[in-house]
Formats: structure tokens, C-alpha cells, sequence
């Protein structure tokens, strides 16, 4: 076998773990940890810094730390984020849905249940007299939403803790779906939101 | 009758603040932490509400340790397993009692020395009670019944006795200038003045015995970059088998050796209670000046001074664990014999001959 001289190999023939040599200056270890010591103090005192004048008010506007501190203050939400489902309204209060199946057609995970029913309205085809959405098997793709040809389902809700103690009760029935959503994630009031006519 | 009761209240101020200290260095250790990562650290912790930045986190930590369950291993050695965790906290409390943290406390006629024990060895009072932690480890490995815990034990074992030798002869230079072993000597010693101006502190006199001697006292409390004997991350260590407040002595005692190493570092070479050209009378400074104080603003000065050198160094052994990377056990142990030993001769032997030249 000839022998390999792995540090002069071409570079895609390299071995992914290359051991830096170290000089004199590296050895000696204090440099170089007084560099490393330098650039935490510099994160120390900057952050301090901004601590201490935020408790005098000033510099508001200035982050001491990059991390949100999660009940009382919430990530930003994106308007295009994938929330919790609802189903949208029509200027009665009634349901928008006209129980067409497409969005139980195609949804993956076959979450969607719904039942049909006629609807008082003779002027009306149908309507759902169940509609629910397993939301334990959802898996938030979004399909429903695209599929639906009367906006009647919609994931702008902003809505992400999405938990409970009862798996039964991640079930969501159409009255649930229907509701309000009050609170810090609630999902906008105008109809259609304003960003979609631009 | 009156200095029993003298020595017995500062015994137990001391305990208390050393005590006090290390819960709040619990505090400080996740704050600063959070904040040299640019996070903001335990601050759920309230009382009613109140949440005053964390500062009941030491508390809610006390009791949750008081109330987790004292497991003793089946197998393992009651008596050794209840006598480690005392043996890890016990000489760290001690080794404080030979520190001074401020000169002689004059009232009326009666003249208190601000350090429980003025003992002529203090020295090797600290080197000894140094040692002595080795058998809290050892024997929290050994009595645990876990084979881990052993191996914890034993890599604590190794790397302190290695670095002991290198404590002890780092300091050897020091000893050498100021000539003699009583720290209240040595720290009188450091209020000289060298060249006229520059305070005769440790580290002036003594640049390579102060470089050598840091991370020697740091690989010797077992702290990151050395802390192979717990290595909680990845290496098991050797209070695995301990819980509850048995576990807390243990985490307690590191926080305390925090302290009292940094007192240390103050005190052999940072002039320790001293603040520079500041002598009994007052300030005098080197180019005349004199500003004359009252003796209690002195003491104050100087209690002050022993204080604020004390908390940059707790600041700095906690900034140095949250920076750097854990050393591999033959680096560790290649940079004690091959490292630091040497080097600690060389300073042993360049001081000789600077005292002999000088």
C-alpha cells in the first residue's frame, strides 16, 4: 500500500475531520482564551448594558436578549402561518360551508368528517349538519383551504396551542370551529382581511 | 471571655455571608449565563407574584432538594455515602477562616484583626484543607455501588492530586518575595509600594505564579474547562447516586469553593483588603498628596475593597466555565505534568534569582 499523505489531498478528497495544527501561539493557550474570554464579556456587558438602562426606562426599543418570553410575549405570527382551522360565516351568521366533500376528499390524513343535510333554504343546495376536524390527525397542510371553492374554511386563526388533556376533545365540532376566537391569537375581523385585495 | 464571644460573632458572620453568597452565586451563575448568551435567565420563580429577577430561584431550588427523596444505594456504604457530601462542603466553609478580609477594626481600645484565625501557616492551612476535598469525591464515588461513580471518583482523584502539586508550587514564588506563609503578613506585605508608585501586588511580583496558579485552583475546584470529574453532560461523574440535599451539599460546596477561591485570588495577588496608597491613616499618595480619613472609613475601604476584588472573580470563574470547551482527560492531565509543573519550577527558579540580584 503507498502510503497517503492525507493533508495535501485534493479537497473533495479530504476526510470531513481535519485537525487544525496548532503553533506556538494556540499552545500557549492564555491568547487564545483571553480572545474567547473577550467576545462573551463583549455579549456580557453589551446585554448588561441594556438591562440596566431598560430598568431606568430608557433604550426601550433595544433587545438585552434575543429570547421572547413566551405567555406574556408572543413570537410575531406571520399572516400566512397555518393556525388552528375555522370555518368562515356568511353575513347571517350561518355557516358558509355548502358540505360540497372536497376538503374531506382531499385531505391526507382524513381528518375532516362531514355529514350533509338540506338546507332550510330551498335556495340553498346543502349544508353540513356535522362538520368536524380530528385535530390530532390533522397534519396542517393546508389542502383543505386550497380546495374549498367558497372560502368556507380558512387557517388564519394564529391559533397555535392547540392542546388538551382529553383526546376526545381534540375533535373539533363546527359550532367550535364557528365561534369567535377571543384572546392574544385571534385571527382578524374583516372579512376578507384587508391584505388580500392588495 | 470578650474574645471568645468576639471570635464566635465573626465566625458566624462569615459563615453566614459565605452561606448567603453561595445562594446568591447560585443566581448569578444562571444570570450571567443567560446573559452572556444573550438570554434572560430563571426568572419564573415568584412569591405572590413578585418576581424580583429571579432572586427566589435559590430558594425554590433549597426546597425542592429538601423535599426529593434521600436515596441510598442498596449496596452501597451508608455511613461513607452520608460522610462524602460533608467532606466535599466541610473544608471549603474552613479554608475561609484564614483569609483576612479587612485589617485591624478599632473600637474604643479593644482591636479587632478582621480574620477569624491570624494562623502562621495559613498557607499550608489552605493546602491542607485543599486536599482534604479529594475525600469528599473519592468517597462519594467509592461508596455509591456504581461503577461510574467509581470511575468519577477516581478521574477526581487523579486530576486533584496532579494539580495540588501544581497549587502548591505555583505559590511557591509568592512565599519566596514576600517570606513567610501568614496571609496576614502577606497581604500587609502587598501595601508596599514597588519602584515607588506601582502597589507591590502578587500579581506585579509575581505574572507567571498568578498565570499558572488560576487554572490550577480552577482544574482543583473541578470547574469547566476541568470539570472531567462530573462531566454531567456526557462523562458520569461521581455524586450520580446522590440526591436530594446530599446532592446539595455537593453543589453547594462547589459555589463555596467559588468564593473562597476567588477571596484567594484577591487576597495572594491582588493585594487583598488593600486599596492602593491607602494606609491606616488615610491615602497617601506617591506624589505627596495626603488625604487624611477617619479609621471606621478606612475599614470600610478596605472590607469594600477585599469585597468587589472577591465578586470580579467570582465574575470571571463564571464567565471562564461558560466559555470555554472541557479539556480531554490526557490534555488535562499532559497540561498539569507537562505544562504547569515545569513552568512552576522555572518561576521558582527566576524568583530566586531576582531576589538574589535585587
Amino acid at each position: 500500500m503507498p502510503k497517503v499523505d492525507y493533508k495535501n489531498l485534493p479537497v473533495n478528497y479530504q476526510t470531513s475531520v481535519q485537525k487544525a495544527e496548532m503553533g506556538l501561539w494556540e499552545k500557549i493557550y492564555y491568547p487564545e482564551v483571553i480572545r474567547g474570554l473577550w467576545i462573551t464579556t463583549g455579549h456580557f456587558m453589551r446585554n448588561m448594558t441594556v438591562h440596566t438602562l431598560h430598568l431606568f426606562g430608557l433604550a426601550k426599543d433595544k433587545r438585552g436578549a434575543v429570547t421572547y418570553q413566551y405567555p406574556e410575549e408572543r413570537r410575531p405570527i406571520h399572516r400566512r402561518y397555518r393556525g388552528r382551522h375555522r370555518l368562515t360565516k356568511k353575513d347571517d351568521g350561518s355557516e358558509r360551508c355548502t358540505a360540497c366533500m372536497l376538503c374531506e376528499t382531499i385531505c391526507p390524513t382524513n381528518c375532516i368528517y362531514i355529514v350533509p343535510e338540506e338546507h332550510p333554504d330551498p335556495t340553498v343546495e346543502k349544508h353540513p349538519a356535522r362538520y368536524e376536524i380530528d385535530i390530532l390527525r390533522c397534519c396542517f397542510c393546508g389542502y383543505c383551504v386550497e380546495a374549498c371553492p367558497c372560502d368556507a374554511i380558512r387557517m388564519d386563526t394564529s391559533v397555535v396551542e392547540i392542546a388538551n388533556w382529553d383526546r376526545t376533545k381534540m375533535v373539533f365540532k363546527k359550532e367550535y370551529l364557528m365561534a369567535d376566537i377571543e384572546g392574544p391569537g385571534a385571527p382578524p375581523k374583516d372579512d376578507p382581511p384587508e391584505w388580500w385585495l392588495k | 471571655m470578650l474574645e471568645t464571644a468576639i471570635t464566635l460573632a465573626k465566625i458566624w458572620g462569615v459563615l453566614i455571608t459565605l452561606v448567603g453568597l453561595a445562594a446568591i452565586m447560585t443566581w448569578v451563575e444562571r444570570k450571567q449565563s443567560a446573559v452572556m448568551q444573550d438570554r434572560l435567565g430563571a426568572n419564573r420563580a415568584d412569591v405572590f407574584g413578585i418576581r424580583l429577577i429571579g432572586l427566589f430561584q435559590p430558594m425554590a431550588d433549597g426546597l425542592k432538594m429538601f423535599w426529593k427523596e434521600d436515596f441510598i444505594p442498596p449496596r452501597g456504604d451508608k455511613f461513607l455515602h452520608t460522610l462524602a457530601p460533608i467532606l466535599a462542603f466541610f473544608p471549603a466553609l474552613v479554608i475561609f477562616a484564614v483569609i483576612p478580609f479587612g485589617d485591624v477594626l478599632r473600637i474604643g481600645s479593644l482591636e479587632i484583626p478582621l480574620q477569624i484565625a491570624d494562623l502562621n501557616v495559613g498557607y499550608l492551612f489552605i493546602l491542607a484543607f485543599g486536599g482534604l476535598t479529594i475525600y469528599g469525591t473519592v468517597i462519594a464515588g467509592w461508596s455509591s455501588n456504581n461503577k461510574f461513580s467509581l470511575l468519577g471518583g477516581l478521574r477526581a482523584a487523579a486530576q486533584m492530586i496532579s494539580y495540588e502539586v501544581c497549587v502548591g508550587l505555583s505559590l511557591v514564588g509568592l512565599i519566596m518575595v514576600f517570606g513567610t506563609l501568614e496571609l496576614d503578613a502577606i497581604v500587609r506585605g502587598q501595601n508596599e509600594l514597588l519602584f515607588g508608585f506601582l502597589p507591590k501586588w502578587g500579581i506585579f511580583v509575581q505574572p507567571l505564579g498568578f498565570l499558572l496558579f488560576f487554572p490550577a485552583v480552577i482544574a482543583e475546584t473541578k470547574r469547566v474547562p476541568f470539570d472531567l470529574p462530573e462531566g454531567e453532560s456526557e462523562i458520569i461523574g461521581y455524586y450520580t447516586e446522590y440526591s436530594g440535599m446530599r446532592f446539595g451539599l455537593f453543589y453547594f460546596a462547589e459555589f463555596i469553593e467559588i468564593i473562597v477561591m476567588a477571596a484567594l485570588f484577591g487576597t495572594l495577588y491582588f493585594g487583598g483588603y488593600n486599596v492602593p496608597y491607602l494606609y491606616a491613616e488615610g491615602f497617601r499618595f506617591p506624589w505627596g498628596a495626603e488625604w487624611n480619613l477617619p479609621h471606621l472609613v478606612v475599614v470600610f475601604l478596605q472590607i469594600g475593597s477585599f469585597f468587589i476584588k472577591m465578586a470580579f472573580f467570582c465574575w470571571l470563574q463564571v464567565l471562564i466555565r461558560w466559555t470555554l470547551p472541557r479539556f480531554r482527560y490526557d490534555q488535562l492531565m499532559k497540561l498539569c505534568w507537562t505544562g504547569i509543573l515545569p513552568l512552576a519550577v522555572l518561576n521558582i527558579i527566576l524568583t530566586g534569582l531576582v531576589l538574589m540580584v535585587v
